[in-house]
């Protein structure tokens, strides 16, 4: 799902990042002053210095329950951020120029500022997607099992930051032991009274609820994540109404990624501009990246925006499989971004726009790493399969359209297809694409662009071998 | 209460998503004080001033630029799921749905560029792409959205190469019932007979199980769709997928004959289309009447249509000397009626008519049987003869109106299960039930009426005690708070010993309401009554009490299509003679005498009043069969063989005759407000006696509504109706 908004929101991009400096002098008076100036130009991004990294217990090496938290700093001054209140809080989100990470990247601060128009007498709520369903992402999970507090605190601040009564995190159903360790996380709080009843002595009210999802990918689409918090089949809503109008129990709503919600109180601590000074302007912070797939060490790392992708892979996940030569194309940013081949991925920067200027996306910044072993075609097949099999049903395009293309795809794979086809499944993606009621539609779409945006001759070289082996495909009769 | 899903409740009560159908009759829909100021937004350039809140496919539609639509139906929610309707918004990178989308002041849309044209055929192609070519033996031919919609929108070739390889998607069929056909393969999921069912028909037996191309449409177990408004979902479903199994390949619409006409077997006088041909009705189709059934039809309007052939008579008989009805002449049974009938004293004849009896036949046969010398005409159903009796218009009527019934905050139901006895005016309950918050209590047997409501009880005694004011029940606070009150009176309860008393109180305690309302238009007082006939019979004063005639020992007895059962052989002296006129050999048939072949209500042009008061017409689409004739015509025939001719010889002299009558008999569409409620009230004074009975209904359960009447107890379908239900009765699910 994650990677799937980009390309809609691309216009709002000029005014987002950081364009609040000014709004900053007022009361930016960060609570352990650890900020460092960014340098004007920055040209170098990475690698991220322990000092700055905001998940310290990401590989589980220490005690994740809430007394390992306090020693990692968690939990550290929250009422004091609470008390600076609301304005203070969204600010402090708007300096840092936090995008989602969830994949679409819309500006935090900016989501969080839509929940405070004046309320007509209905609760609000937050809700956190832990529905990590994208294929080759693993982020969140490494969040909840091994830094839960972090996620429970950032609830609360973020709760706050948008007036909220309860947050609702709503968690895959797959994920046992994360359901497990953050439910104990948040009974540690709530027995601490960091949150509830006077959370953290604020005199501010919060509770946090855990919902155990069922295994569908779609509810990790927000209105379907709603819908399914609320015990319906997880099928998208139609936006407008968007959930912060109309969500949750019909009550305004924030759906928040858990990285996003996360990273919040170590933004709150550490000011906005700290955050800000990572990554190139709009893209700043830090950021979870998952490398799977030919590498030698697959990893899930944190580090500054705006990496090279090439750098990436060598420092932390070991280089690929035989050696960067033997790198056949990369997917920067879960299942649902294009692929990139080799040649882009030498020199692309990680960040969302440096990816989309190579026509895929951030995304969930999970990267599958495919060496030349691969069967490109066949592993594109295998995603639209997943497509396919995660889609709702509940509207024509994504409904008949995915499966349409799943079909074409496998005859791909063996090649019994006519090269007309080719341009036949970019239209049919095409319109896919922007047609549906959610974004899984185009979630399913890319994948296939991508390959035929890179590799077009190997899908012909495929026809051709399978025409000489079978004679022309029966494809062929309609042309 | 939460009466719908959260969501669709939000989403229906803002004005941003419900369509702002505003039907003429709707006198009484609450007047936003002030009205929003329209904004002004351009469909294909041309400006138009449309609310805010509007649809884009609504403001289209003002300018007469009509969106293709699959999912979008004006009277469900809007699920927004087909995405026929994307068009193309000026500024927005992508297509917008435009069922779902709210206008925006400054709106450009444009329903015809190249992105809103090819946003629609790569739309089509989808739903073309697993939808069967079966349209050669598919029902819907001919009145098929998705074939309309794909030639006007639809690419001209197919690109499906994967014909070749892995075919289409096959779905298997459900069962549904008699009445609804499936052939799943072709549903394109729009959703609409989902919407329906959980929405209008109360059943929530539809839904969807599966995912993506997997996704089904259907019950999730295998079930009857155990409603009476079921047939409406074969109008809705945009393809094939849901069709008539009576009318299965039994003609295409092209062959047909429609003829607009109205529907007799519930009172409520539902509009109708009758589809023809070669001299047989073939279906029965609703016709849109936002005053009375909107656009739905209730399933015995719609499928007893085929007992309109079966069961009839279609010559005259007389009785032979063995007993037996044996076929004769016209000339020969029209003498022997008037032998009968002149033989006899005038005060030992006796004419009853029955539950669909129109007015014409109705007044000629009054006005014969007075010129006879008698005044013995009933009906069968039974009204209470004190107080004002049928004198005042109001106390007979459903005076709140059909549609009106939306707009109140609070409905009393006494003693009537308005599911089965007019079910769309329980249909118009629920929506104000759902959409506007209305609530509901029941005095009478406890009813499943598809949705919540308070029940009181069933005892009579309740009523006195509420008009009286007395009652320490919560609902007697709730009504005189409520601003538009209604209180129904079921018929049924008028023919129990306690009716007349019944009737006294609900008028005491419905005008008690009324005269402390604001709104003084407002009505609050409603009988329904449970025929077609009845409420023309008493305008043309037709008497009460068929009981006491009878035990008066008539020589002659007259049945207009007497066939309740209220005339036995056995409540009658030995040699009387029975004299039927009617359409089917049912209860009056058999014991007659003389038979004369009378026409149904699709064979003639004919007034019938609805329970509101309303005059309508029925036009012949078909004729009579056999040697039957028009019922009026015949009594015109027998009178003036009795030597007592009557003075009007067509049509328009004998609606001359009802307009001296009545003048509502003959306004045709219209509804006349009735007064003189105190009048009613005053002298329903002395009527007020002690009640201590327990309220009944006739109509319990889906099983008993299929077979009411004549003609509905001749369909086979219904047969296969009341079968299908038992046995779904005994099936865990």
């Amino acid at each position: 799902m994650a990677g799937a908004l980009v390309r809609v929101i691309q216009r709002t991009k000029t005014n987002l990042g950081i364009v609040a400096p000014l709004a900053n002098g007022i009361n930016n008076v960060p609570v352990r002053y650890q900020q460092t100036q960014a340098p004007p130009t920055k040209s170098k991004f990475g690698p991220l210095a322990d000092s700055d990294r905001v998940f310290t217990n990401l590989y589980g090496r220490h005690d994740w329950r809430l007394k390992g938290a306090l020693a990692r700093g968690d939990w550290y001054m929250t009422k004091e951020i609470l008390l600076k209140g609301t304005d203070w809080i969204v600010n402090e989100l708007k300096t840092s120029g936090l995008r989602g990470r969830g994949g679409a990247g819309f500006p935090t601060g900016m989501k969080w500022s839509f929940m405070n128009k004046p309320s007509d007498g209905r609760p609000k709520y937050l809700v956190v997607n832990a529905d990590e369903g994208e294929p080759g992402t693993c982020k969140d999970r490494e969040i909840m099992r091994h830094d839960p507090h972090k996620l429970v605190e950032g609830c609360l601040i973020a709760g706050r930051a948008m007036g909220a009564q309860a947050a609702y995190i709503y968690i895959r159903g797959e994920f046992y032991n994360e359901a497990s360790n953050l439910q104990v996380a948040i009974a540690e709080a709530y027995q601490a009274g960091l949150i509830g009843k006077n959370a953290c002595g604020s005199g501010y009210d919060f509770d946090v609820y855990v919902h155990r999802g069922a295994g569908a990918y779609i509810c990790g689409e927000e209105t379907a994540l709603i819908e399914s918090i609320e015990g319906k089949q997880g099928k998208p809503r139609l936006k407008p109404p968007f959930p912060a109008d109309v969500g949750l129990f019909g009550c305004p709503t924030t759906v928040n990624n858990v990285e996003t919600i996360a990273v919040a109180p170590t933004i709150c601590r550490r000011g906005g501009k700290w955050f800000a000074s990572f990554g190139r302007p709009r893209n700043s912070g830090t950021k979870l990246f998952n490398i799977s797939g030919h590498v030698n060490t697959p990893c899930t790392v944190e580090e500054e925006m705006s990496i090279p992708l090439k750098e990436l892979i060598e420092r932390h996940a070991g280089g690929v499989c035989g050696g960067w030569d033997n790198l056949l194309a990369i997917i920067p940013g879960g299942s649902s971004t294009p692929l990139i081949p080799k040649d882009v991925c030498e020199t692309v920067l990680m960040d969302f726009d440096g990816l989309v200027a190579a026509q895929t996306s951030l995304g969930t910044a999970a990267i599958i790493v495919m060496d030349k072993s691969t069967d490109i075609v066949k592993a594109i097949a295998r995603l639209i399969m997943f497509y396919k099999h995660e889609s709702c049903g509940q509207c024509t395009p994504c409904r008949e359209g995915v499966s349409w293309m799943n079909k074409i795809m496998y005859r791909f794979v063996d090649g019994n297809a006519s090269p007309k086809e080719i341009d036949m499944l970019w239209e049919i993606s095409k319109q896919i694409e922007g047609h549906t009621i959610c974004a899984l539609g185009d979630g399913a779409a890319w994948p296939v662009q991508g390959l035929i945006r890179h590799f077009r001759p190997e899908l012909e070289r495929r026809m051709q071998a399978w025409a000489c082996v079978h004679g022309p495909s029966k494809a062929e009769r309609l042309y | 209460m939460l009466r719908q899903p959260l969501t669709r409740a939000l989403a229906l009560s803002s004005p941003t998503r419900v369509a702002p159908v505003v039907p003429a009759a709707r006198r009484f829909a609450e007047q936003v004080s002030v009205q929003p100021e329209k904004v002004e937004v351009f469909i294909d350039d041309k400006p138009v001033y449309v609310l805010p809140g509007t649809t884009v496919l609504q403001a289209a539609a003002q300018v007469g630029v009509e969106i293709p639509r699959f999912c979008y139906h004006e009277r469900l929610a809007v699920a927004g799921n087909c995405r026929m309707c994307l068009v193309e918004v000026e500024k927005s990178p992508k297509p917008v749905a435009a069922c779902a989308m709210p206008v925006m002041k400054g709106m450009r849309v444009k329903t015809n560029s190249d992105l809103t044209r090819k946003a629609r055929e790569g739309v089509m192609e989808f739903l073309l792409v697993n939808h069967p070519l079966d349209c050669p033996i598919c029902d819907q031919g001919g009145e098929c959205d998705l074939q309309d919609q794909s030639m006007a929108f639809g690419s001209d070739r197919s690109r499906f190469t994967d014909i070749h390889f892995s075919g289409k998607r096959a779905v298997e069929d459900k069962d549904v019932g008699p009445l609804i056909k499936t052939i799943m393969t072709r549903c394109i999921h729009c959703t609409r007979c989902i919407r329906f069912a959980s929405e209008v028909a109360g059943v929530d037996d539809f839904g969807t199980t599966g995912r993506g191309t997997d996704m089904q449409v259907g019950t999730y177990v295998e079930k009857m769709f155990l409603s009476e408004l079921s047939g409406n979902i074969i109008d809705l479903c945009p393809v094939g997928a849901l069709t008539s199994k009576p009318y299965s390949f039994a003609a295409r619409p092209w062959e047909t004959r429609r003829i607009d006409s109205v529907d007799v077997l519930d009172p409520l006088g539902s509009n109708i289309v009758v589809a023809t041909r070669t001299n047989e009705v073939l279906r029965i189709l609703p016709r849109t009447n936002e005053e009375i059934n909107e656009e739905w039809l209730s399933d015995k309007s719609r499928f007893a249509c085929d007992g309109l052939k079966r069961q009839r008579l279609v010559t005259p008989m007389l009785k032979d000397s063995r007993g037996n009805l044996t076929p004769v002449e016209w000339e020969d049974a029209i003498v022997a009626a008037a032998r009968a009938l002149r033989d006899c004293p005038p005060d030992k004849i006796l004419a009853v008519a029955g539950d669909l009896a129109d007015a014409e036949a109705l007044i000629a046969l009054k006005d014969f049987v007075n010129r006879l010398g008698s005044e013995n005409t009933y009906t069968e159903q039974y009204f209470p003869t004190g107080g004002s009796g049928t004198d005042l218009r109001s106390s007979y009527l459903l005076n709140t109106k059909i549609a009106n019934v939306e707009d109140a905050d609070f409905v009393l139901l006494i003693g009537t299960n308005v599911r089965f006895e007019a079910p769309l005016l329980n249909a118009r309950i629920r929506k104000a039930f759902i959409h506007n918050e209305t609530d509901v209590a029941l005095i009478g047997p406890k009813v499943d009426l598809t949705y919540e409501y308070t029940y009181v009880g069933d005892s009579a005694s309740l009523v006195k005690d509420l008009a009286a004011g007395t009652s320490s029940n919560e609902v007697l606070k709730r009504l005189e708070s409520a601003k538009r009150p209604v209180v129904i009176l079921g018929a049924d309860q008028l023919k129990t010993e306690e009716g007349a008393a019944l009737l006294a109180y609900t008028q005491e305690l419905a005008l008690r309401l009324q005269d402390n309302l604001q709104d003084k238009e407002w009505k609050v007082l409603n009988v329904l009554q449970r025929t077609a006939s009845q409420v023309a019979a008493l305008d043309i004063g037709y008497k009460q009490g068929v009981g006491e005639a009878l035990a008066a020992g008539p020589r002659v007895v007259y049945l207009l299509g007497a066939d309740g059962g209220v005339v036995t052989r056995e409540a009658l002296p030995k040699d009387t003679v029975v004299i039927y006129q009617g359409h089917h050999g049912d209860a009056g048939a058999s014991i007659a005498d003389v038979v004369l072949p009378g026409a149904a209500y699709t064979e003639k042009r004919a007034t019938y009043v609805n329970a509101e008061g309303r005059a309508q017409q029925t036009l012949p689409a078909v004729t009579p069969p056999g040697l039957a004739r028009d019922d009026w015509k015949i009594i015109r025939a027998l009178s003036e063989v009795s030597g007592a001719g009557l003075p009007y010889d067509n049509l328009d002299e004998i609606r001359e005759r009802l307009s001296q009558v009545s003048p509502a008999l003959v306004a045709y569409g219209d509804v006349q407000a009735n007064n003189y409620f105190a009048q009613a009230r005053a002298l329903a004074k002395s009527l007020q006696k002690p009640v201590s009975g327990k309220l009944d209904v006739q109509l319990k359960q889906l099983e008993d509504y299929f077979m009411t009447d004549a003609i509905s107890r001749a369909s086979p379908t219904m047969a296969k109706c009341v079968q299908a239900v038992l046995k779904q009765k005994t099936s865990p699910y």
